[in-house]
């Protein structure tokens, strides 16, 4: 046995060894780096500095969502129970800071977060992880309610319904950061951003990453090669809240603010999870796309309109239908067809498909904007202020135009659509052809 | 302690509520014998795998691993313990690469546990025995071809790479060429007598020209007891054998298969 091994090591590791330092790998990582350390060169608005905070923070409790989802096939409702105990311990350990008890450096603030999520998803993931699929999401489902009531009934530490308080700029400086200014918070962020990004990418390079995939994909398998999947699970749980404790320690620092009601509760847990799917839970970079939107959605959008969650459960739902892989699957996808040289045909087609769209987007929102203002504003009389465009929602021909607007895109985007589904089927049927071929080569 | 046997079944029994499946089963395997177990349908073959294997506990009854007690421990134990088993039906992994899929098969056995301390691809022992295996089983050409993606045969085949992956000694195959056509039935055959070569094995088999041609020794199992089990030879010139299930069936078999 051990000397057929040694014989083969050497004759199959020429075709097979690792290569930590390939030059697609090494771009990406420098790339992300760049991109998380020009960004608020970039963007100086304090806007764009807010939101780009949040994404570092959100970057970390996505990726370590997917962890569960993803990579697991965890699907748990209960993840902001993690980040939000980390928030809490954290800022509690900044108060004792503050108050010139025991003083951390704020630079470890995060980890004192990540250790708290760590602590309980070790607590209460015990009782999580005995089970999966739907078990698993009904007991995570129970156990974040659990905690959310339960933080109400413990003012004192969870600060009731106002929170808790903190102010970040204690103790001495970090090499001459107090992390006073939100820029210096950012980087704080931006480096655990990077630094968490790599270290759950790695994850899924070790033996427990690859074993968490395979629970994934058949439990009933795993057992009968020597692994038992609770522990699997178990142990990924609480990798999983580790991370979700740090991005809940760095949002501590940069709110310097945590409230039970909202941090903990299950409207916070939905969020990751929603925007974990819609970033793509099926590559390890579609959370990043997730937090981003995220961000996007929460800021941004709910300033534009007060339907944004409609808005964005149409969007949620057109997903789930015509690309359950999330965003990220989609650029994989066409990336793919690129790499085999056929993403020309689709210029065009994408182009067309981007003008249909425009009117379904015009036309839908003016609808739905219209139907909000007589439903919440109709005291304010029925004009209706719509990028700068005057609606009269009492006039008859304003929802006439709206639904004919409407049509017209529906009409529009069906036929690009059509058109566009054929090229795909042909393009993708071209590029199975190829592989075969490849393959008898 | 009676470790001269890799495998002993004493007194198994188990049943669904009232029904009786397994009526009490006696059956003891040397270290290295091949052993087809055969039974019309329903006689109780692949739940005496399932309660062997630790899928099932058994309702009274001891199943011995080189002598030690078995049953009622959890399939994991068992497969540390040196027995594994494939499905009648394919259970692999299906959106993980043939690669990937019998790694998973090889870490536990080389010590690597749970850890996240260190890197798949710099495991040189797990990584060349698994391109070991991919070569045995035939299918370096598909290294990253996800399994769902492979051809029946093909994935008939990553399930006894799977299965074998774990290096455990005694092997447990449950009906390995069900669905296959009769070149690959052939082919497969030799595919499984290659690789389990010094291993004890037990097979379902329903083919008896694979029964005759690959077992040492045939199980005959009929309403949840053991019948016969004996050569080959002599299960054939068995009386009660040929009266409760072989009958015309092997004479068929022997006339077009060799």
């Amino acid at each position: 046995m051990t000397s057929t091994t040694t014989t083969t090591t050497a004759a199959t590791t020429q075709y097979y060894r690792f290569k930590p330092w390939n030059i697609g790998r090494f771009l990406i990582w420098s790339l992300f780096a760049i991109v998380l350390i020009v960004s608020p060169l970039l963007f100086k608005s304090s806007l764009a500095l807010t939101m780009l905070s949040q994404m570092g923070y959100l970057i970390i409790i996505c990726l370590s969502y997917n962890i569960l989802l993803g990579q697991g096939g965890m699907l748990s409702f209960g993840h902001a129970v993690y980040v939000g105990l980390g928030s809490f311990l954290a800022i509690h350990v900044m108060n004792m800071g503050d108050k010139g008890g025991l003083q951390i450096p704020l630079v470890a603030i995060p980890l004192v977060g990540g250790l708290a999520g760590m602590f309980f998803a070790i607590l209460l993931g015990f009782v999580t992880t005995k089970k999966s699929g739907t078990t698993f999401a009904m007991i995570t489902l129970g156990i974040g309610e659990l905690v959310a009531s339960m933080a109400l009934m413990f003012p004192s530490f969870f600060g009731g319904e106002g929170g808790i308080t903190t102010n970040r700029v204690y103790g001495p400086s970090f090499f001459g950061f107090n992390f006073g200014p939100q820029i210096q918070v950012y980087y704080l962020i931006a480096a655990y951003c990077f630094v968490c990004t790599a270290l759950m990418y790695a994850f899924t390079g070790t033996p427990l990453g690859r074993m968490l995939n395979a629970v994934r994909d058949n439990p009933e398998r795993v057992e009968f090669i020597g692994y038992n999947t609770q522990r699997v699970r178990y142990f990924a749980f609480i990798i999983a809240g580790f991370f979700a404790g740090i991005g809940g320690g760095l949002a501590s620092i940069n709110f310097e603010i945590v409230n039970a009601a909202d941090s903990l509760s299950a409207i916070r847990s939905g969020g990751y999870l929603l925007f974990t799917f819609l970033g793509g839970a099926v590559f390890f970079f579609g959370p990043i796309i997730g937090a981003v939107l995220l961000v996007f959605a929460s800021i941004l959008l709910s300033e534009l309109s007060k339907a944004w969650q409609l808005y964005f459960g149409l969007v949620f739902v057109f997903m789930v239908m015509f690309a359950p892989g999330g965003i990220a699957s989609l650029v994989m996808m066409n990336l793919r067809v690129a790499k085999f040289g056929k993403f020309n045909r689709f210029w065009l087609l994408y182009v067309a498909l981007a003008v249909a769209l425009v009117p379904v987007v015009v036309g839908a929102a003016a609808l739905i904007e219209m139907i909000y203002h007589i439903q919440l504003n109709s005291a304010l009389g029925p004009k209706l202020n719509y990028f700068g465009v005057a609606i009269d929602t009492s006039a008859a021909a304003s929802w006439l135009g709206a639904a004919a607007i409407l049509a017209v895109g529906l009409a529009a985007l069906e036929v690009a659509r059509r058109r566009f589904v054929r090229v795909w089927g042909q393009a993708q049927e071209e590029i199975e052809a190829e592989i075969k071929r490849r393959e008898a080569a | 302690m009676s470790a001269q046997y890799a495998l002993e079944l004493k007194s198994l029994r188990k049943n669904f509520g009232k029904t009786e499946i397994i009526r009490g089963v006696d059956l003891a395997v040397k270290a290295g014998e091949r052993v087809a177990i055969i039974g019309p349908n329903g006689a109780g073959k692949s739940t005496l795998f399932n309660l062997i294997s630790g899928r099932l506990a058994p309702t009274s009854g001891e199943v011995l691993l080189n002598g030690q007690r078995i049953d009622g421990k959890k399939p994991f134990e068992i497969n540390r313990l040196g027995l594994s088993r494939s499905f009648q039906i394919t259970n692999i992994f299906p959106k993980l690469s043939v690669f990937e899929n019998l790694r998973c098969g090889v870490l536990w056995s080389l010590g690597y546990r749970y850890t996240f301390l260190r890197f798949l691809s710099n495991l040189d022992d797990a990584n060349a025995r698994t391109e070991e295996l991919m070569r045995q089983i035939g299918l370096q050409r598909k290294r990253d071809v996800h399994a769902v993606n492979l051809t029946y045969a093909e994935q008939r085949a990553l399930e006894i790479g799977v299965t074998i992956a774990g290096g455990a000694g005694v092997i447990l195959l449950d009906e390995p060429t069900a669905g296959m056509s009769k070149t690959e039935t052939a082919h497969f055959i030799s595919l499984i007598k290659h690789v389990t070569v010094g291993k004890t094995l037990l097979t379902v088999e329903h083919d008896m020209g694979v029964v005759f041609g690959l077992a040492d020794k045939i199980a005959v199992v009929v309403y949840g007891e053991v019948i016969a089990f004996d050569t080959p030879a002599a299960v054939r010139a068995n009386a009660r054998v040929q009266e409760a299930y072989l009958g015309s069936s092997v004479a068929d078999a022997q006339g077009a298969g060799h």
